[in-house]
């Protein structure tokens, strides 16, 4: 025998299930009193630094069809590559950009909206600069774990030829569905669960 | 964010997650997986800064009655219809430390099994004092607690005859955004709980059972609520060992 590591397992995950809007965006599912406003429906407000940018969007499945009761939730660093958050050790980040979001699909036809900035570029682990990125994290009925990818940006060619991500990629057009399709200010980002245009999903 | 400022912050990779552990995108038995579930290979990487850090929610955000399900959309003097209960526990991570400021939001359906919701058809009868949502955030210790009733069992279009055992869903935020998770929580000694696709998808009974919270009797409220006790954990931080060390830890 040997000592015993003492390590807890994680919760595993459920599906978010048919009525994620319930808990998550009761406004916009038609529960109203409960709270003010739905939580990550505005990122920026009026004194945000940076390009502002939209991001739109559709989660597709293995049909050809665009979910359209899912939600999506973004993460990304402020316009100077800063993350509001306390685990961010490099420096304060805009006090007046939150970095996260979170959208529900429309019922009606699928698509997500964010306003939000232009991400600065972040170091990777080793000190080279990643491209600018936001990392999207998608859970719906029938996704039994939160599925996580990155957007990058169509007009960074430079600096995702160099994106130490997107470089672990074997299969270019496999890397190609990481990259937003549109021009700024206007970028738009299917994510596809199944199929020839499969998204790259991350494990990390 | 009032109860993490004091702490310094971790800024430690987390560790690998246990995908045998959680249940796999592609679960046929039930049915929406299936064209919902991404075939490839995902892109294994190690946490950069954009998964390590994550949002923080500070207490300004809730509302008194957040945390109270049978009080949050009643009537003035009214309460919702069904057995009381005392949902609590902790937020631990894998390294048995307790979560401190994590956002947990929770949702369910009514005692009749009916959710509040506009693409919900189940003939059960709405509560006109219930919505069915709450929220709150741990304490300094990663402890947590609601009020709600104890929701219904619900038939769901999957097999024929498939019923979804009475559940809790739950969100919960961690420190950084690869601690994102959406779980359920199970009633103990619910036998339906053995006999649904969702519970099925996972593997390992021993996973399934944490998910089950069970009777807290200790912590029962006599001649009020009962009370169960569902702990949650979160993915764990790696000890930054020879690494890079902002503060000269
Ligand atoms: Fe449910």
């Amino acid at each position: 025998m040997v000592q015993n590591l003492g390590y807890l397992k994680e919760t595993p995950s459920q599906t978010a299930g048919p009525y994620v809007h319930i808990g998550l965006t009761p406004n916009f599912g038609g529960i109203s009193g409960v709270y003010e406003r739905d939580l990550g429906s505005s990122m920026v407000n009026e004194k945000t630094l940076g390009e502002r940018i939209t991001v739109t969007g559709r989660v597709i499945d293995g049909a050809g069809a665009p979910l359209r009761d899912a939600l999506i939730e973004i993460w990304q660093a402020d316009a100077a590559g800063l993350y509001n958050s306390p685990s961010e050790m490099r420096g304060a980040a805009d006090p007046n950009f939150t970095g996260w979001g979170r959208c529900p699909t429309s019922a009606e036809d699928g698509t997500f909206v964010f306003e939000t900035v232009k991400p600065g570029r972040i170091p990777f682990k080793d000190g080279r600069l990643m491209a600018p990125h936001i990392t999207f994290w998608i859970v719906a009925r029938g996704i039994n774990i939160g599925l996580q990818t990155r957007l990058y940006f169509p007009d960074e060619a430079a600096a995702n030829a160099e994106d130490p991500l997107l470089q672990r990629i074997e299969h270019r057009h496999r890397a190609e569905t990481l990259v937003a399709g549109g021009r700024a200010p206007n970028y738009h980002f299917d994510i596809h669960l199944q199929g020839e245009k499969e998204t790259v999903f991350l494990d990390i | 964010m009032s109860d993490t400022e004091n702490r310094r912050p971790e800024t430690g990779a987390f560790f690998q997650r246990d995908r045998d552990w959680h249940p796999p995108a592609f679960a046929p038995g039930y049915k929406t997986s299936v064209l919902r579930s991404p075939r490839k290979a995902l892109l294994s990487l190690d946490n950069t800064i954009s998964e390590i850090t994550g949002p923080v929610f500070g207490h300004s955000i809730l509302g008194e009655l957040d945390n109270d399900l049978i009080h949050n959309f009643a009537k003035p003097g009214e309460s919702a219809i069904g057995e009381r209960i005392i949902v609590h526990g902790r937020v631990l991570d894998e390294r048995g430390r307790p979560v401190a400021g994590a956002l947990l939001e929770f949702w369910q359906a009514n005692a009749g099994g009916r959710y509040r919701h506009k693409k919900e058809s189940y003939l059960a009868a709405l509560d006109p004092n219930f919505g069915g949502c709450g929220r709150t955030i741990t304490d300094e210790n990663g402890s947590y607690v609601f009020r709600t009733i104890r929701p219904g069992a619900y038939p769901w279009p999957n097999g024929v005859n498939d019923w979804r055992p009475a559940h809790i869903h739950f969100s919960v935020f961690g420190h950084g955004f690869a601690q994102r998770l959406i779980t359920q929580m199970y009633f103990e000694g619910d036998p339906m709980i053995w006999k649904c696709p969702i519970v099925g998808t996972i593997a390992d009974a021993r996973a399934i059972e944490q998910l089950i919270a069970p009777l807290d009797w200790a912590n029962t409220i006599p001649m009020d609520a009962r009370a169960y006790k569902f702990d949650i954990v979160l993915r764990g931080r790696r000890s930054t060992f020879f690494e890079n060390r902002p503060e000269g830890n």
